[in-house]
């Protein structure tokens, strides 16, 4: 039995503890948000926080998440209304939309840590994660907007 | 927002099923909606929209939404005609139904070559504009005036004259006794309301808070995982396998040989995968196995020094080549490319005697249904397609291989199942865009100006592969951009030669385009520079006879300041291309650095997509476009080696990501025409644009590629 904080909410799951984190998120506890891309940390698409952290949880076991506290796409806000995801709107971000949740777990943790990022820190923070529609340009104009959002006020 | 690919929707489909439900679902809806027409409370003049009492509007939309937009622009176009306010639309996915929801073009419900808008614009505004005079003429029943005197605006009839006023749910019982009108009139261009205008996508809020459901996130009650091991080389078959240590895997519960292999079902895709690691299979190679990208160069270059089938002859260029006088000779080569879509292959299936149901991320439904109804033995019509969103398509999902796998696994082992592809299974299992190989000559006249130009190509057809065209005829999908190249050239000669080795094709965003934009913008740079002219003016005089690909030459060389002064080190390239419908130049700016690295700062692309719907989603296919078009020109490259793939994941076959990103500057060029093609247009000018900047800047001449960075080494 592993036990960690997902979402605000404890669980416990009886699991192997070489199993990656990723597939507990999508199978074992049905948040299908987290989506599966590469299996090799190379995409980006599972990201999710990790103590507020970005992580791949593809590579995770889900061992290494035992006491700490995951968020997800689903857990970044309650009503969708995080200033990253309002930015990714107001910029029309999303094309297929299938990278999207880990692009905006990774735009969230950029912004927590450096709230005016430089377009050097863009690249920094957002290289791991392979966008195939192409949104690239979207993704910097939207982190430039969330930042100038989350200034204002909105959380 | 409520499109009709929530959780709550497919889970409902599912539960249904789970529960028993013996009958189809298409027919249930199609039955369903035929009923409709004469329910009370609800109108529905046709299979693309129902009014119920409350005003919401339904819409129906049969283009599957692959990041394109569909789910957007359907509702626009449809909301717009119909004078209803798109807030209060709601939209769903169309189940399988090609007697109702085929394409009016092709025929087939099958979705590609950019065709969601072109192909269906017509016909849903007349949908919309019959369903409206409908509710305007019941209301001017109900009002006791002449039609005539009747308006429609924002989800309601009005008569101006005395200010009375009916919401479209309130004419729903009246309006759905009314007979259907053939002939409807279309609004003109001047009242749209939300055609060419910017409106936000509306499946955004789905996306941006994991609530939207994907091929890979449908769950379905008592649904087991599995994992399919496959042939590495293409084409080869299961001679034997041993599944005893597979089986011995905790959460394992079959292990059963489908066409394409051998799948493990467990409880979930960790146990599949570690089965599948466990697994023993031996294969039957087959001839492919014999295949390298060795041999496959060596073929195309003996088969070049051919005659090959005429797909275009004008004039007599063999003879004013053979005159002499300044000719000028070049190869070009493009290798294999995956579609590598972000969400990798994968498919739900629930088999009963009674009926089949299949949830899938498919650009096909159509294909997909008889698919399963061969199968499964059924009549189409108890094979349920329920497509969600696609993680990607590109062409790859207009394949059925991925589904068949599902319907064969579920159906071995009655239960409804997953299958779920690895990244890896998806490169190596791909339907690959075509290599080629492809021999240019051209004469030039004393000022310069092309007098001959011919061009021999060698490679696979896609169409002939699929059985889609006949052996021995042209296969239309490897010499377009070619053979309607848009130069005046007196004497022009194109010829193909299908040389296929067994490597299986798919269609690659923009397909033949994808390439031939490449080799022919490429080629007609070079005569520029040997003709001592500005590439951009060289092109320009040659344009005469195609004023589209002229206004959006002119278009981007004005918007990207063609001529005027670069930083140190920049450089621009300039391309033009026509495909699906739409008309597309790019100028690149890029530098390149002494280790021979390539940067793209910036692309300027001007587009003459006929009416732009959506023009926010027309820069946003644009683009994507140039960006799926720089990993190609970058980076892709599939090789073979005996019959198998060589790259497996993105580690060795790389996507461009945002730090490679060049600022994409789009311009629409409204030129009155009717709807073109925008998920594949963007693609072709990039690769020439950047190969023809590279040139201008270094003075070599990119022939092959992806470009090899050390060709362009000065250090």
């Amino acid at each position: 039995m592993i036990t960690f904080t997902i979402n605000g909410r404890r669980r416990q799951v009886d699991v192997p503890p070489e199993m990656p984190l990723l597939w507990v998120i999508r199978e074992t506890l049905g948040l299908t948000g987290t989506k599966y891309g590469c299996g090799m940390a190379l995409c980006g698409v599972c990201t999710v926080h990790l103590d507020g952290a970005p992580v791949r949880t593809c590579v995770t076991p889900v061992s290494a998440v035992a006491g700490k506290k995951v968020t997800t796409i689903e857990g970044l806000s309650d009503k969708g209304d995080h200033p990253v995801q309002r930015a990714w709107t107001e910029v029309d971000v999303p094309q297929c939309g299938f990278c999207q949740p880990g692009q905006i777990m990774s735009a969230a943790a950029l912004l927590a840590t450096k709230p005016s990022p430089t377009d050097a820190d863009i690249d920094d923070a957002m290289s791991g994660n392979i966008c195939r529609c192409g949104t690239y340009q979207r993704i910097r104009a939207a982190i430039h907007r969330a930042a100038a959002l989350k200034k204002g006020g909105a959380r | 927002m409520k499109t009709g690919i929530s959780r709550r929707a497919l889970l409902k489909g599912g539960l249904a099923v789970g529960a028993g439900l013996s009958i189809g679902f298409p027919v249930v809806q199609a039955a369903r909606r035929v009923a409709r027409a004469q329910t009370p409370g609800v109108f529905a003049p046709n299979q693309w929209l129902r009014i119920d009492r409350d005003g919401v509007v339904t819409i129906v939309n049969s283009v599957p939404e692959m990041g394109q937009g569909s789910l957007t622009t359907t509702s626009m176009i449809i909301a717009d005609e119909l004078d209803a306010v798109l807030d209060n639309v709601r939209v769903e996915q169309a189940p399988a139904n090609p007697a109702l929801y085929k394409n009016p073009v092709t025929g087939n419900q099958a979705y590609g070559g950019s065709r969601g808008v072109r192909d269906h614009f017509d016909m849903w505004r007349k949908a919309a504009a019959g369903a409206r005079e409908m509710l305007a003429q019941a209301a001017a029943n109900e009002w006791g005036v002449p039609v005539e005197s009747v308006e429609t605006e924002a989800g309601a009839a009005l008569h101006r004259a005395t200010g009375r006023r009916l919401l479209y749910g309130q004419l729903v019982d009246r309006a759905q006794q009314l007979p259907v009108p053939q002939n409807p009139t279309l609004k003109t261009p001047d009242k749209f309301r939300y055609i060419g205008k910017v409106v936000h996508r509306r499946d955004t809020p789905e996306k941006i808070t994991g609530r939207g459901v994907y091929g890979m996130d449908v769950q379905v009650p008592g649904m087991l995982v599995a994992s399919i091991e496959r042939c590495p080389v293409f084409g080869g078959k299961v001679k034997s396998f041993d599944a005893t240590a597979a089986k011995r895997v905790k959460g394992v519960k079959h292990v059963v040989q489908v066409s394409n292999g051998v799948a493990v079902v467990a409880d979930g895709l960790w146990p599949a995968l570690q089965g599948r690691k466990a697994l023993r299979v031996t294969w039957d190679e087959g001839p492919t196995a014999q295949v390298s990208s060795a041999t496959i160069t060596r073929e195309y270059e003996a088969a070049a020094k051919q005659p090959g089938q005429v797909a275009k002859n004008e004039g007599d260029a063999e003879k004013v080549l053979a005159g002499g006088g300044r000719v000028h000779e070049a190869v070009y080569q493009v290798p294999f490319l995956e579609h590598a879509c972000m969400e990798p292959m994968n498919a739900t299936a629930q088999v009963t005697p009674e009926a089949c149901v299949i949830w899938a991320p498919t650009q096909n439904p159509g294909g997909t249904q008889a698919m399963a109804a061969k199968l499964t033995g059924l009549p189409p019509e108890k094979v349920t397609v329920n497509t969600t969103l696609l993680g990607g398509g590109f062409g790859r999902r207009g394949e059925l291989d991925f589904i068949v796998d599902a319907v064969e696994t579920a159906k071995a082992v009655g239960k409804p199942v997953k299958v779920m592809w690895t990244r890896e299974d998806d490169i190596t299992h791909g339907f690959y865009r075509p290599a080629t190989h492809n021999v240019f000559r051209a004469a030039l006249d004393a000022n310069g100006a092309p007098v001959a130009w011919f061009t021999r190509m060698v490679g696979p057809g896609i169409l002939i592969q699929k059985g889609r065209a006949q052996a021995g005829t042209i296969d239309a999908a490897a010499v377009e951009a070619v053979r309607n190249m848009p130069y005046d050239i007196q004497n022009l000669r194109i010829e193909w030669i299908n040389k296929d080795l067994g490597i299986p094709l798919g269609f690659w965003r923009s397909v033949g385009a994808s390439q031939n934009g490449f080799i022919v913008e490429s080629f007609i740079d070079e005569l520029a520079h040997l003709a001592g002219k500005d590439p951009y003016e060289y092109r320009r005089a040659l344009l005469g006879k195609s004023p589209r690909h002229k206004g959006v030459l002119e278009l981007a060389a004005t918007k990207a300041s063609w001529g005027a002064p670069l930083p140190p080190g920049r450089a621009r390239g300039i391309a033009v291309a026509f495909s699906y419908g739409s008309y597309v130049a790019t100028v690149a700016e890029v530098s390149v650095a002494p280790d021979g690295a390539v940067r793209v700062h910036r692309l300027v692309a001007a587009i003459d997509p006929g009416l732009a719907v959506n023009p926010e989603q027309v820069r946003a296919q644009m683009e994507g476009g140039a960006v799926y078009a720089l990993t190609a020109t970058f980076y892709g490259r599939i090789t073979i080696d005996r019959g198998r793939v060589q790259q497996s994941n993105f580690n060795d076959y790389p996507m461009l990501r945002i730090n490679e990103m060049p600022v994409v500057d789009v311009h629409i060029l409204d030129s009155g025409e009717a709807p073109g093609g925008l998920g594949e247009p963007g693609v072709p000018t990039v690769a020439p644009a950047v190969c023809n900047a590279v040139y201008a800047a270094t003075g070599k001449r990119v022939r092959s590629l992806p470009i090899d960075r050390n060709e362009l080494r000065r250090a």
